[in-house]
């Protein structure tokens, strides 16, 4: 290895390698499949905390979401451990497909539909306890130790997004704790973004090779999400709530 | 004499012998020689290091793995004669041999997973971090994933 960055040929100290490795911001990005570049995100280091410097999103174009497909849905509930009980009525949902027409003229749009993750989330504005919270980077999350279980935060939220575990949970995965008694919903895949990884559903789509789905960070004019929005808009369901939501979707009219 | 130093001999290690008994059967941590403290206070303290990183974690993104829940599990988790992962219900599991002889009961695997990340396979979800992995085996992996 050698030193990049004046190009002197000089083999770069071991110590600074560690360094570049291991705490400096990494940027992940992989070709996974030949032609599909995954995502292009700065990896956090484990011990620094989350900043307002970050504002994590997905932008979701609803004209290459086709209607058949569903991989995102079974995508996140695979990744989080999310079981049906027989009972759909009650069964925790992170992600759902939405089908909607336009009355008028019938043109038919689908998408999925999960928490927003508002700047000003209903849902924190009304729990009792501090559970529902905006993390500084903007990734709305329930904290289950706090949560008593009243589901405020399911009346107050207007996209249906979050559920409650009405059933144990027998073998919750590592890094998604769940248990009965508690609210949820989804969390951005926080853990893996933490990482320096993508979400499970976006993931999923690009793998589905429909590629409706762009996550990143709104914060960074540069990033791949920045960009699409400033060239293309898009717009927030409910807008008219004012709740700058971190989702957003294009091509709903 | 000699007869009466054995005799109470005896009688001072029969009840520690019985009482050993009692004692938990702690299972031996699977990996590395130390814990990421000394043992005593890892026995004292343990409950404030995972509560004091728990906050900083869900709220702050601290993923600093020292105190983390899940490399606990990781380490102390084993296996039983069959091959077959140890469920926290079971007093062989690492953390409940000890708090079923000290009889506080908790409640972190009523949501966090009692076994190590290596028996999900889900847990190795985000792939495109490790790095010197062959196209094949994410490609194979992925679509593993997804069945």
């Amino acid at each position: 290895m050698s030193c990049k960055s004046c190009d002197c040929n000089q083999p770069a100290q071991p110590e600074r390698r560690s360094f570049l490795g291991g705490s400096v911001s990494i940027i992940a990005s992989m070709t996974i499949l030949p032609g599909l570049v995954l995502h292009e995100v700065k990896a956090k280091p484990d011990d620094q905390r989350i900043s307002n410097k970050n504002r994590w999103g997905i932008l979701i174009d609803t004209r290459k979401c086709t209607t058949e497909c569903d991989a995102c849905v079974t995508a996140c509930h695979k990744k989080h451990g999310i079981e049906t009980h027989g009972r759909p009525d009650k069964d925790p949902q992170w992600i759902r497909k939405l089908k909607v027409e336009d009355p008028l003229t019938r043109k038919t749009s689908s998408f999925p539909i999960m928490c927003q993750h508002c700047e000003h989330p209903p849902c924190a504005d009304v729990c009792p306890t501090g559970a529902s919270f905006r993390r500084e980077d903007g990734i709305v999350l329930v904290d289950r130790h706090l949560c008593i279980g009243c589901r405020y935060c399911m009346m107050a939220c207007p996209y249906k997004a979050r559920s409650f575990v009405h059933e144990e949970t027998e073998n919750p995965l590592p890094h998604t704790p769940r248990g009965k008694g508690t609210v949820e919903a989804c969390n951005m895949c926080v853990y893996t973004v933490d990482k320096g990884g993508i979400p499970a559903c976006v993931e999923a789509c690009k793998l589905e090779g429909h590629q409706a789905m762009i996550f990143g960070d709104l914060n960074d004019p540069e990033s791949e999400i920045s960009q699409a929005l400033l060239r293309e808009g898009g717009q927030q369901i409910r807008e008219d709530l004012g709740l700058n939501t971190g989702v957003r979707y294009q091509g709903i009219n | 004499m000699r007869q009466g130093l054995i005799a109470l001999l005896i009688g001072l290690l029969l009840p520690l012998a019985a009482w050993s008994g009692v004692l938990p059967q702690i299972p031996e941590a699977r990996k590395g020689e130390s814990c990421v403290r000394p043992t005593d206070e890892m026995r004292k303290n343990h409950m404030k290091y995972i509560l004091h990183q728990r906050d900083e974690t869900v709220h702050e993104g601290y993923r600093n793995p020292q105190f983390s829940l899940v490399e606990c599990i990781n380490c102390h988790a084993t296996k039983d004669d069959k091959g077959e992962w140890v469920s926290v219900k079971t007093e062989k599991h690492f953390c409940n041999s000890c708090h079923t002889y000290a009889a506080v009961k908790i409640d972190c695997f009523q949501c966090h997973a009692d076994k190590p990340e290596e028996a999900y396979k889900q847990a190795n979800h985000p792939l495109i971090l490790r790095e010197g992995l062959s196209e094949d085996t994410i490609r194979n992996t992925l679509m593993e994933a997804r069945q």
